[in-house]
């Protein structure tokens, strides 16, 4: 199971378990957009056991945060390693996102 | 340690994963630059190939993707061949200008770019080589960024 929803008081905090890449992206996608239609506006995708991501990957986190933002809601990305937090920085969606160092930075204040 | 390796992959973009890890267990011998083999030339060879299926041969799964993967001592280079008729990679938009950050896509040929040592494409713009040197010295992942 590459994605794992949990819920953390009214936060859903979703674990992305090896990749997020082409081949899985839409699947990220629709666990979010249940969630959303489900009422669900806050959100933590959680990165800490994540190897690799591709732009596909970065591209559906571009587009998801967009639809939660228009619903009112807010998607944060939390524990991302050193190679990840590289490609953020490299195109720039270091300033598109709140990045937090941990899940519990993540869902402080959210 | 050179090494040669052909790749015909089907255009399915689940074979993507699968490829990428096949060429890296070719690529071990190059231990001491694990990192820039594991991110640098797994996300280039990544992308290249996510291009060749989604826009090179534009999903179609009657079509195949060629790779050509050369390891040498001093650097790796890639091959990633479709079967469409070729693109203008120099229209795609610069990814990181504020206009375009909150676009979901565009971003595959400026990360190739990135972490690549060089990049070619061919005339026809069906075929794209990738090259990561492997020297003392040459940029790793932050150096080699050239956002």
């Amino acid at each position: 199971m590459a994605f794992q929803v949990s819920k953390s008081g009214d936060v859903t905090v979703i674990d992305v378990e090896g990749q997020l890449i082409v081949g899985n992206r839409q699947e990220l996608k629709q666990k979010v957009l249940d969630e959303l239609e489900g009422g669900e506006r806050k959100f933590v995708v959680d990165f800490s056991s994540t190897g690799y991501i591709d732009s596909s990957g970065l591209g559906v986190l571009v587009s998801l945060s967009k639809k939660i933002r228009e619903q009112g809601g807010e998607l944060r990305i939390a524990s991302l390693n050193e190679d990840l937090r590289t490609l953020f920085e490299l195109t720039k969606l270091d300033t598109l996102f709140k990045i937090a160092d941990s899940r519990d930075e993540a869902l402080t204040g959210l | 340690m050179d090494q040669e390796l052909i790749l015909e992959l089907p255009n399915d973009i689940h074979s993507i994963e699968h490829a990428v890890e096949y060429v890296m267990e070719h690529c071990s011998g190059c231990c001491a630059y694990a990192r820039k083999l594991n991110l640098n030339f797994r996300v280039g060879l990544s992308e290249a190939l996510s291009n060749a299926m989604l826009y090179g041969n534009n999903r179609d799964p009657g079509k195949r993707v060629r790779v050509e993967v050369t390891v040498r001592e001093e650097q790796v280079t890639a091959r990633v061949t479709d079967q469409g008729s070729g693109f203008d990679h120099t229209l795609v938009p610069d990814p990181t200008l504020p206009g375009n950050r909150s676009k979901p896509g565009g971003r595959g040929i400026f990360l190739m770019k990135s972490l690549m040592d060089e990049v070619q494409f061919n005339e026809e713009g069906n075929s794209v080589t990738l090259i990561l040197r492997l020297e003392e010295g040459s940029p790793d992942l932050a150096g080699g960024a050239s956002a």
